[in-house]
């Protein structure tokens, strides 16, 4: 039996070995050259290489691939989401630009670190068992840690690095519990075996689904394992808090969906109340905890968390709408979420940058078309229509109405008003409050990334069809 | 009838006006505004002109929707699809009418951000333009959630003293009324497999959705129009929003409520309406004497006339949630002319305020020793508001009241009652205000300019010749209210044959 016919083919996995390869030549470029000179360089090749990656995954053959016997599966659901991600990871390194050129901290294995966490992303997405998941988890997982502490003369960075890293081990240990349960009850690690073994939820499954989803939790930050959030984002360099906010949500919940999905089909209401839970106690908090905030990082961190909720909803309900609710609604997240942090990244007053919310006061006088995308950004966050927002939205709670979850839609849309209104404060603060000094000028990478996001979302209304089917694509080849 | 897409056109041009602002009316200097304000009076005239061309090809015998356009949009059963019948199409011509007045009374008295103020009425127009001739349950929601983003602005950023509590509560209430309604938009998709609006009139909804949903509507339309209890946003968005935005709110959002009503209620859940008019009938007959006795003892002439409109929204309810011909008639004949006489009042009121920068009921007294034409222009609207019979106000009241005599003569009796009422507070305001001893302080203030009289005359005039001669409404909306009508009884007689053979 040849190594190929065994199912051990490499070409689906050729973007993450290009990827993989790449940053390690970016990683010699950089040890060779210096950091000094070779920050910029590795940062501008390790966005190529994000793009290269993300043009192979297209290149890829059609239809549903698999390989290393099953534990990595390329299909429809995973070339979207890995698009997404590499679309996250790539925006992340453009808006990085400015922190990294300051003299004190060109850090050319920034860019590195990213480069890898993102390949745990694309393994994570791509995960058929329990193994390539955990593997694709920690290896996304450990380099985030290191990024989150990169300012490392700064003790809040320092102490959001440490913090997520002892948390997130915890998160770890507790995913692994529930995975080895299920092992042992099922006798398997794959998905799909699972599935098979699994008809009936029986003790030991439950609790292996609850550890399992609580590790998952951990990563989406939902509540109750959202603790770390606000910390960390705080704490974080504002580049490394707006990646934390896109690409690693876009791969962790793209693995819930999964696992969810395609592990316990047969046990969908024994995890369903779980996820229910889930997404009501996020929506909840995400929404209250975020009114008295000052700090407009910690405000993401809240929002992000209730944004976590509004995209279980489409989860709970189970069924092929959901998930591809679920995916609108990520995506459309994540063009939101790199948009206002372009805008956040922008609150610079003669090379000072601010983080509260009493600084963006009057913006819309000093800078009227930056505050401009910055409310219709905070206004589709809401969930306002005709933005994108209000689509995604859309989505997941039509779903959630088909399944029959009318408490979980009826609690989410009342949230999604409450919600509103700390966005409206920011609304507020920006146009109805007196201007403060003028901004410094915005660079020009951040006016790309603003300009992209802003003008998806506000035009999303005009012709939805792509992502829409796009998506729908995805969601079925789940089933 | 049409190639082209007229209605779209329509609700489009704005947009259209918005983009030439923003490219053209550029910076915060004298210049600026002044193009600003010029492009935003020449896309108003230019709309209403247009929307001209739908009343004189719009065919009053047919009872079906009119310039119907349809385009793929969202998903096989969520279609851009856009017509008018003739029960949106007043509202329709309502928006496109009132929105010059409302430019041109905002020449003078916005000085500030012109141009994005501008812009922020424009967008209004279409988000209200498209909200009245939307055939599709999302794309509805869609302009008529929208409509929250300028209004917050407007109240926010050139509101008075408390416009952000105004704005936030105006939005927040909106807000949540209308999420579940947005739910039952989804539930409704799955039961018909479509939003499409006049597919879903045809559609038998089961009667436990029938229930569940017409809650929710009820939910989004009640704090829209506003019934009382859910009214309190109204009177604090009236008092600080500027006069423009008193207008638009006045005259055309609160509307939005009972097309709200009279669009998806009543025919899509005839069997659920007809269980709810009683709680229907007693709100608005709370809504009609109780917040007339809360206008009474108002000191701040804004929130009267606010309170006024929920009272006058009151018969609008009653009326369509009667269900009879005249009712529904009257309704939405109500509709028409409060939009035209409370936009009318709150320009009044905006005409003092512009001069005196007050809204105090006692700053004023004897305003006919200097202001006579201001007088006679605000004694129309006046009796207007009253309904003295010979103006508009008049019909839509009547109306409503014969059509809910035959179905419940209790709550016309009670209805009645405020008519006396709304006599008391607006006459007590009138007299307070433009009669008696000329205050002081009032020495200096002049009578109306050409300008405000452009913006006065032709409602005044409108407000007359409906009160005498109503028929143009009228008889634009009668096939359509017929055919609503008729549905409606057939669908409640049908139920209760069946609950009978049982």
């Amino acid at each position: 039996m040849s190594f190929e016919s065994a199912g051990y083919q490499l070409l689906p996995v050729l973007p993450e070995l290009v990827l993989a390869a790449g940053a390690m030549v970016l990683l010699m470029i950089g040890a060779y050259r210096g950091a000094e000179t070779a920050t910029g360089l590795v940062t501008a090749l390790a966005v190529g290489l994000l793009v290269l990656t993300g043009a192979l995954e297209l290149w890829l053959p059609a239809g549903k691939l698999m390989t290393f016997g099953g534990s990595f599966i390329v299909d429809d659901f995973a070339r979207f989401l890995k698009i997404l991600a590499l679309i996250g990871s790539a925006a992340t390194l453009v808006l990085s630009a400015e922190y990294l050129a300051d003299p004190s901290r060109r850090i050319f294995e920034y860019s590195i670190l990213v480069l890898l966490s993102t390949l745990g992303m694309m393994v994570l997405i791509s995960a058929g068992d329990l193994i390539m998941l955990y593997l694709g988890l920690e290896l996304m997982s450990l380099a985030l840690y290191v990024v989150a502490a990169s300012n490392r003369d700064n003790a809040k960075s320092t102490e959001a690095g440490l913090k997520y890293f002892v948390l997130g081990a915890l998160s770890s240990g507790m995913l692994l519990y529930g995975a080895s349960l299920i092992y042992g009850f099922t006798g398997t690690v794959s998905f799909a075996g699972v599935a098979a073994a699994v008809k009936t939820g029986s003790v030991g499954i439950v609790f292996g689904i609850v550890f399992l989803l609580a590790g998952l939790c951990f990563k989406i930050s939902a509540v109750p394992f959202h603790m770390w959030t606000p910390d960390v984002y705080e704490g974080a360099p504002t580049p490394v808090t707006a990646f934390f906010a896109s690409a690693p949500k876009v791969a962790a919940l793209a693995v819930f969906t999964r696992v969810a999905l395609t592990a316990f089909p047969g046990v969908v209401s024994q995890w369903q109340q779980i996820v229910v839970f889930v997404a009501i106690a996020s929506m909840a908090l995400g929404s209250f905890a975020a009114i008295g905030q000052k700090n407009i990082k910690r405000l993401m961190a809240y929002s992000s968390i209730g944004h976590m909720g509004f995209a279980l909803v489409g989860l709970a309900a189970g069924t092929a709408e959901g998930a591809q609710g679920v995916l609108v609604y990520i995506s459309i997240y994540v063009a939101m979420t790199l948009g206002s942090f372009a805008v956040i990244l922008t609150m610079k007053r003669n090379g000072q940058h601010f983080e509260n919310i009493s600084d963006f006061s009057g913006l819309s006088r000093t800078n009227p078309l930056l505050a401009f995308f910055f409310a219709m950004l905070l206004f589709s966050l809401a969930g306002i229509p005709p933005l994108a927002g209000f689509f995604a939205k859309w989505y997941v709670f039509v779903a959630a109405i088909k399944a029959g979850l009318f408490t979980l839609a009826v609690v989410g849309v009342v949230t999604s008003v409450v919600g509103a209104y700390y966005y409206l404060t920011i609304i507020k603060v920006m146009y109805f409050d007196e201007p403060l000094a003028k901004l410094d000028p915005m660079r020009m990478e951040l006016r790309t990334v603003l300009a992209v996001a802003g003008l998806f979302n506000i035009f999303f209304f005009v012709h939805p069809g792509p992502l829409v089917s796009v998506a729908t694509a995805a969601a079925k080849s789940l089933f | 009838m049409t190639t082209w897409p007229i209605l779209s056109l329509v609700t489009f041009l704005p947009v259209f006006g918005t983009v030439l602002i923003y490219a053209l009316a550029r910076g915060n200097d004298e210049a600026a505004n002044r193009t600003a304000r010029w492009i935003a009076l020449w896309t108003t005239l230019i709309t209403f002109v247009v929307s001209l061309i739908l009343v004189w090809r719009f065919d009053p015998a047919q009872a079906d929707f009119q310039f119907v356009e349809k385009a793929s949009w969202l998903a096989s059963g969520i279609t851009y699809h856009m017509g008018v019948d003739g029960i949106s199409l007043p509202f329709v011509i309502l928006t496109t009418a009132l929105l010059p007045f409302c430019i041109i009374a905002s020449w003078k008295s916005v000085t500030s951000r012109v141009s994005e103020y501008m812009m922020a009425f424009l967008l209004l127009e279409t988000l209200m333009v498209g909200t009245f001739s939307a055939l599709d349950l999302v794309l509805f929601y869609l302009f008529f959630e929208g409509g929250l983003i300028p209004m917050f602005l407007i109240i926010g950023v050139w509101g008075g003293p408390r416009r952000v509590y105004a704005s936030f509560k105006f939005f927040l209430y909106t807000l949540l009324g209308s999420v579940l309604m947005l739910l039952a938009i989804m539930a409704l998709y799955w039961n018909a497999g479509t939003t499409d609006i006049p597919t879903l009139m045809h559609t038998a909804v089961p009667r436990s959705l029938q229930t569940w949903a017409w809650l929710a509507f009820f939910a989004s339309f009640a704090v829209k129009l506003p019934m009382w209890p859910v009214h309190t946003w109204l009177p604090d968005a009236h008092v600080e929003a500027p006069t423009a935005g008193s207008v638009i709110l006045a005259a055309i959002l609160l509307k939005m409520g009972g097309y709200g009503f009279l669009r998806f209620s009543l025919p899509m859940f005839p069997m659920a309406s007809h269980d709810f008019a009683p709680l229907i009938f007693s709100l608005s007959v709370i809504a009609i004497i109780y917040t007339s006795l809360v206008a009474l003892m108002q000191e701040d002439i804004k929130k009267l006339i606010a309170y006024s409109s929920v009272a006058h929204m009151g018969f609008v309810t009653m009326g369509i949630f009667a269900g009879t011909t005249q009712g529904v008639a009257g309704g939405v004949f109500q509709m028409v002319s409060h939009g035209i006489v409370s936009g009318a009042l709150f320009l009044c009121v905006g005409i003092v305020y512009d001069r005196m920068h007050t809204r105090e009921i006692a700053a004023y007294g004897g305003l006919v020793n200097r202001m006579p034409l201001y007088a006679l222009v605000f004694m129309v609207f006046t009796m207007a508001n009253i309904g003295l019979p010979g103006t508009s106000g008049f019909i839509g009241e009547f109306m409503t009241l014969i059509g809910t005599f035959k179905v419940s003569i209790p709550t016309a009796t009670f209805a009645t009652t405020g008519v006396i009422l709304s006599a008391a507070y607006a006459l007590w305001l009138y007299r307070k205000v433009i009669f008696g001893v000329l205050k002081p302080s009032l020495a200096g203030i002049k009578d109306l300019t050409l300008r405000e009289c452009v913006t006065l005359i032709p409602l005044v005039a409108l407000t007359i010749l409906f009160g005498f001669y109503p028929k143009p409404v009228l008889d634009m909306s009668a096939s359509s209210v017929q055919q609503l009508v008729n549905n409606y009884n057939t669908a409640v007689t049908a139920v209760k044959a069946a609950a009978l053979l049982q």
